[in-house]
């Protein structure tokens, strides 16, 4: 059993870690944006969390380091957004720069009722 | 060893592969002998739904291990325990438990 | 028409008790592909602005005070307690919750046994009944340690158990998700179902905690 190679890093029941941090946050309204964006998308058909799950193990364990949860989510549910099919990635770049064009805040960038 | 079918109480072995792709069976558990504790029926197999793909109805286990078994006799409570969900196609069967 | 301030600030927002205010700050790299995926999403007919506000409210409605109050019924209720154990999503379906998906499955703690749960792939936790998971059930520690060392994590939380107590862990790996049954504490027989509810933390609820005692009872 000792041989098996390929540990994926997000397979991490066992491993040393340090103490728990028994520390919580209240959660930015993006975030709960990006969590809705989830649960909306999840009920098309067309995403499952199954994919979410597996892209946010192939984005790696840097992104696990670096990015906070919803940052990784929300990443992961741009490609597996693409990968479905939904927009394509020219849609993404053209969206995003019309974002950018907009302003450098939630309150400049958007003025639709959900922003 | 044959395909599992296992019913509750049987002892079950994970099996100790490692396909570089999507799997729902943590490596702690991979060759590791378990009983199970009940079955979950059919579910579709999320290591196709992570794809994308149309995905083959597959059954669904708890199995339940002694720490002894997974960490070794010289682990924090031996007799403790963990219970997992492990799908059909990861188990091989070791012997039933029920009375023949 | 960039760096107009908004005409009026969307319902939505200020409408959450409880979030943090990002609506003014400069947006990070990763808020700006949230605003281009979600107005995608708009444009290309798959959402709605209302959906997703809905889709918010819904989930800032979920609590653990929902997972309190069933576990206040099982504690009262001999049959209520044997149903959520058999089929916890039809116990929740029941009790008046909407499991929208949720495969529940309650485990019991007793004078011998003691139930903790993790999911160590990833984060998995019954959001539909106890809300979102706190940040340390998502991180490293927590998801490594406790299928090798459960009582020396549970002790980090402040939770010392007798070598007599058989700990199970619970790994959330496939479709399940759990609920610990914390015992009831003592001094508790004359409480109403709600006085129980108030007993129930979200912590015990997933195991690394028991629930509190009564004000002012001494064991």
């Amino acid at each position: 059993m000792s041989e098996f190679v390929g540990r994926q890093w997000h397979d991490m029941g066992g491993q040393d870690a340090g103490p728990v941090v028994n520390e919580d946050h209240d959660f930015a309204f993006w975030e709960k944006r990006v969590d809705a964006l989830m649960v909306i998308a999840s009920g098309t058909g067309r995403f499952s969390v199954d994919q979410l799950r597996r892209v946010l193990e192939d984005m790696g364990e840097s992104a696990f380091e670096t990015m906070s949860y919803y940052e990784r989510w929300i990443a992961a549910i741009n490609r597996v957004l693409i990968e479905s099919g939904i927009y394509t990635t020219e849609e993404l770049a053209r969206k995003l720069s019309d974002v950018r064009a907009r302003g450098t805040t939630y309150g400049d960038c958007c003025q639709s009722e959900t922003g | 060893m044959t395909v599992a079918n296992p019913k509750p109480a049987d002892r079950v072995r994970v099996r100790a592969d490692s396909p570089p792709g999507h799997v729902r069976t943590p490596w702690y558990l991979r060759g590791k002998t378990g009983i199970v504790e009940r079955c979950l029926g059919p579910t579709l197999n999320p290591e196709q739904l992570a794809y994308g793909l149309p995905a083959n109805s597959v059954k669904l286990y708890r199995v339940r291990f002694t720490m002894a078994e997974i960490w070794g006799e010289y682990c924090e409570a031996p007799n403790d325990t963990l219970d997992a969900e492990v799908f059909s196609h990861w188990l091989e069967l070791e012997e039933t438990g029920r009375a023949s | 028409m960039p760096h107009d301030p908004p005409e009026t600030e969307s319902p939505s927002h200020g409408a959450h008790v409880g979030h943090l205010d990002d609506f003014h700050t400069p947006l990070t790299y990763w808020q700006t592909l949230e605003i281009a995926v979600r107005e995608l999403l708009i444009e290309k007919g798959i959402t709605t602005g209302a959906e997703i506000a809905a889709a918010i409210d819904s989930m800032d409605r979920r609590s653990p005070a929902d997972g309190a109050r069933l576990i206040a019924k099982a504690w009262i209720d001999d049959r209520f307690r044997r149903k959520l154990l058999a089929d916890g999503s039809a116990a929740m379906t029941e009790f008046g919750l909407n499991p929208a998906g949720l495969r529940l499955l309650a485990v019991e703690n007793t004078p011998g046994i003691h139930n903790v749960i993790v999911c160590t792939l990833c984060s998995c936790y019954p959001r539909n009944l106890l809300g979102l998971p706190p940040d340390w059930y998502k991180e490293r520690a927590y998801r490594s340690r406790l299928v090798r060392t459960p009582r020396v994590v549970l002790a980090e939380f402040g939770l010392e158990l007798p070598a007599e107590t058989t700990v199970r862990v619970h790994d959330s790996t496939a479709d399940m998700r759990y609920i610990v049954i914390p015992q009831r504490p003592a001094g508790t027989t004359d409480m109403t179902e709600d006085e129980l509810a108030g007993l129930v933390t979200r912590d015990s609820m997933i195991g690394v905690s028991r629930a509190s005692s009564p004000r002012g009872f001494r064991e």
